[in-house]
């Protein structure tokens, strides 16, 4: 992965900006020795690491804009960083830029029940949020398996999804307004507690733009009453063919269950040595479908998945029918990585999203290619949104093994595009996929998305080197080519 | 005047880049039925997108559906309905409003408008469904983005940018949306006689419950079929499932007064009624306005409106939703409005004749730093401003 080459002009100036920016930040915001700028050296896609110029931590949107204006004035590089727990790499330091953590600015501003809506700051986990308004039986409703450290600055860079968006959506249709913070310094309000800003919907394109047309400093969010009840059914298949079969067949039937979670045989298998909770080691795939809401409502939805189940040929069905039967069902699914983690000394996580219909032609082509490849593959699925993480299996000490993985998520993801999907569903572009972009878009694609970069970051100082292969000038992506010299209306028919 | 309708996508990308050569803007149109949204144009040609049409994919088990921007809503909504599914963010139907009799909306239309419904609350408008698209920018190119899966975060959301954009950005050629299961039964819970700031608690209280609310309108007396003030709380999904919700929230809301349940089509009906605006479609001397406030607003914003301007008014979205018809107001009630909706939300003129549309802002005006970024934007997209040029913004 080959990252914008340094500019060694900056880095030599790094006690000189440091000081500069001591100026902003007085105290300890500024992060200047070796040995503590490594804490920032790399996020959750672990294979890649680097050094920032300096971690740069504001407490304050004046401080924020005031940072932004002197990088944009100097020419300095800028990664906002929230938790660092991006699996893409999106907050990847670069040698010459700094590393921006909003993790200072933390707090709760307003929680707003009548409106059902809470405003924070960028730094507050998204659990954070869930936990300080249970009391009133209220939630946020996505929710990433990182949720205990991920931050809902983050969130929006990202556009984090969960294993309940299928029915509740994704951080997009949860996010009622931020503020945020353009590369020149100008701070920006778009929308509030009301829906659907006017003008263009901004607010819509900062979510997921992965921190490079702003910084996000305070967010409105939307908030949920907790569904009274929820059950879930663990149910074990002969093929992954069958248990596809189920997933489609519910939702034709009209139901939308709150999760819908699959998981194939070395999944099964890795989670149930780890967790010990009884899953079904005799099948090949293993279904848990969660339906949530009132309890009539639940109730009959139970009776109909499990009468799908059985007319798909699926070989055990167990009904959760406490709380704590219900937490069981999902425990193995939920320690899935770490259980891989625990059968292998690496994994690495793919994410992409194919139509539900070509299951069980990606699952095929991932056991071929983990033959070619000589590594193990292990997977679990967003069944109802089709969104599939394979776990790829490898041991970073051995000779190029993590080179290997990478090819073998590489060729999965080039798969799942083929197929009618995409290349991420939830984790984003970032570093990790950057180089695969041009397999779903073509050039005049990716030159209409970088337009959209030139109109917040003209000079592409924020996040360089994530989400385009290659970023051009904003001057260059800005001239009109007139076609074929044409300066007439052709001859079509007029009416 | 010229009015152009290309028959593919080659066609109208010279048509583009022609008029961008020599700086002609065009109006986009293709069901006709939206045209009197927004600021009035003074296009010299007509962009007739008509011929890109049709049904192209649709996968009910996959949630999804493709079609060309110009395909009847009719039409999706007729396949959508044989398969049990529906558009979730329920796109009102505006031809009496606006006085398009005759016309035929679009799912283009739909979409480059973020159009929504009474379910706006629970699932979303227009841009929470709209998953992908081609399209030819103003720069006269082709481009497309998005993708044909639910769930999909590869690059900018384009079209979120593109919903409620109003044709101003690119001419959509093909559109890819979400689509849901239509739900098995409805019930309305509705309450009679409520003054406005009752109504709102109401249906704060409803929304604020675990009843899954999917719709919660209030109708003053003076636009209520009855003449007599109208709380409605929509609760929608299987049939045990809303009787039990009904069952509770009749009790729940029991201190606001004798609650009536309604079933089925007495309840879509009137549900349409205020998904298309009827209550105010038919008070045709009155100019009106659409108002996204934070709900908890509305009923106090309403009241204080009250003293200096003539209006009928209703609430959807539990409050935040404010529709007013407006009278007798030299610029129709905009210097009034905006001022008293201050930070809590925007208003947009819907209905008026043109000379008003181009005499007051039709879209609620942005902060200066916000409106240099959106013109920004259009730069990229369409730097000569070809594309309804003006049609929300004059600098736009």
């Amino acid at each position: 992965m080959r990252m914008p080459t340094p500019d060694a002009a900056v880095i030599v100036r790094r006690a000189e900006i440091a000081a500069d920016l001591r100026k902003i930040l007085p105290g300890e915001g500024v992060i200047e020795a070796e040995d503590e700028r490594r804490a920032y050296e790399m996020d959750g896609l672990t294979a890649y690491h680097e050094s920032p110029l300096l971690a740069v931590l504001p407490s304050t949107t004046e401080e924020v804009s005031r940072v932004l204006r002197y990088c944009h004035d100097h020419g300095i590089k800028v990664v906002p960083r929230g938790a660092g727990t991006s699996l893409s790499g999106g907050a990847l330091p670069l040698a010459d830029g700094i590393i921006l953590g909003l993790g200072k600015l933390n707090r709760i501003l307003e929680i707003d029940y009548a409106n059902r809506c809470a405003v924070v700051q960028p730094g507050v986990t998204n659990l954070g949020i869930s936990l300080a308004v249970q009391h009133a039986g209220f939630y946020y409703a996505p929710d990433p398996s990182s949720q205990i450290a991920c931050t809902i600055g983050g969130n929006v860079a990202e556009n984090a999804g969960g294993v309940h968006c299928l029915k509740y959506g994704v951080t997009t249709n949860n996010v009622l307004g931020v503020e945020f913070v353009l590369i020149d310094g100008e701070v920006i309000r778009i929308g509030g507690k009301h829906l659907d800003a006017e003008g263009y919907d901004l607010l819509g394109v900062i979510v997921g733009s992965e921190g490079l047309l702003g910084v996000v400093t305070e967010v409105t969010v939307r908030l949920l009453q907790k569904p009274t009840t929820a059950r879930a059914l663990l149910m074990g298949f002969p093929s992954n063919e069958s248990a596809g079969a189920s997933v489609a067949a519910i939702i034709a039937a009209g139901i939308i269950p709150g999760g819908m979670e699959m998981m194939d045989k070395p999944a099964i298998h890795a989670a149930e040595d780890f967790v010990h909770v009884g899953y079904p080691l005799d099948v090949e795939a293993l279904l848990i479908v969660e339906l949530d809401g009132p309890p009539a409502e639940v109730d009959h939805l139970i009776a109909r998945v499990e009468a799908i189940a059985r007319a798909n040929a699926a070989v055990s069905i167990r009904i959760s029918n406490s709380e704590q039967e219900r937490l069981n069902f999902w425990a193995g699914r939920k320690a899935a990585f770490p259980a891989v983690g625990r059968i292998s000394p690496d994994y690495y996580c793919v994410d992409g999203t194919i139509p539900r219909r070509r299951l069980s032609n990606v699952l095929t082509r991932m056991r071929e290619l983990a033959v070619k490849y000589d590594l193990r593959v292990a997977n679990v699925f967003h069944a109802g949104d089709g969104n599939l993480h394979p776990l790829i299996l490898y041991d970073a000490n051995k000779e190029g093994e993590l080179e290997r993985a990478e090819a073998l998520g590489a060729d999965v993801l080039r798969y799942c595009v083929e197929v009618g999907g995409v290349l991420t569903g939830e984790h984003g572009v970032g570093v990790e996929k950057r180089d695969l972009m041009g397999t779903m878009f073509n050039d005049a694609d990716l030159n209409q998305q970088m337009r959209l970069k030139c109109a917040f970051d003209p000079a592409g100082l924020l996040n360089p080197g994530k989400v385009f292969p290659q970023l051009h000038r904003c001057a260059e992506l800005g001239r009109l080519h007139v076609h074929h010299g044409q300066t007439r209306f052709p001859d079509l028919p007029r009416f | 005047m010229s009015r152009f309708r290309p028959k593919d996508e080659r066609e109208l990308t010279e048509i583009i880049a022609a008029a961008v050569a020599q700086e002609e803007p065009l109006e986009l149109v293709a069901g006709g039925s939206k045209r009197g949204l927004g600021r009035p144009l003074q296009a010299p040609h007509v962009l007739d997108l008509g011929a890109f049409a049709g049904i192209q994919q649709y996968e009910p088990e996959e949630l999804v559906l493709t079609a060309g921007a110009a395909t009847p809503l009719a039409e999706i909504e007729a396949a959508l309905d044989r398969a049990g599914q529906m558009l979730a963010f329920e796109p009102g139907d505006w031809r009496a409003l606006l006085g398009a009799s005759g016309s035929n909306p679009t799912l283009g239309g739909v979409l480059a408008c973020n159009l929504a419904g009474p379910r706006r609350i629970r699932q979303g408008a227009a841009r929470d469904h709209f998953l992908g698209f081609h399209a030819v920018s103003g720069r006269g190119e082709v481009f497309k983005a998005g993708g044909r899966v639910v769930k999909n975060v590869t690059g900018y959301d384009l079209s979120k940018l593109m919903a409620g954009s109003y044709g101003t950005l690119a001419a959509l050629t093909e559109v890819t949306v979400k689509v849901l299961p239509r739900p098995e039964a409805t019930r309305c819970v509705a309450l009679r006689g409520l003054a406005d700031d009752s109504a709102v608690r109401a249906m704060t209280e409803a929304l604020n419950s675990s009843h899954e609310v999917g719709g919660a309108a209030h109708l003053p007396a003076p636009v209520a079929p009855e003449s007599e003030a109208l709380t409605l709380i929509r609760l929608e999904g299987p049939i045990p499932s809303v009787e039990a919700r009904a069952a509770a929230l009749r009790r729940e809301l029991g201190q606001f007064g004798p609650i009536e349940i309604l079933a089925d089509e007495p309840a879509l009906a009137l549900w349409r009624a205020v998904r298309d605006v009827s209550p105010l479609a038919g008070l045709a001397e009155r100019v009106v306005w659409r108002l996204s406030v934070a709900p908890s607003a509305a009923p106090d914003l309403a009241a204080r409106l009250a003293s200096g301007l003539d209006f009928r008014h209703f609430f959807d979205w539990g409050g935040g939703l404010l529709w007013l018809a407006v009278k007798g107001a030299e610029d129709g009630g905009a210097a009034a409005i905006r001022g008293a909706l201050g930070t809590w939300g925007h208003a947009t003129l819907i209905r008026a004749p043109d000379a008003l549309r181009a005499a007051v802002p039709v879209f609620q005006p942005q902060s200066p730093a916000l409106a240099a970024l959106s013109a920004r934007v259009k730069d990229g997209f369409d730097p000569k401003r070809i594309l309804n040029r003006g049609r929300m913004y004059h600098e736009l």
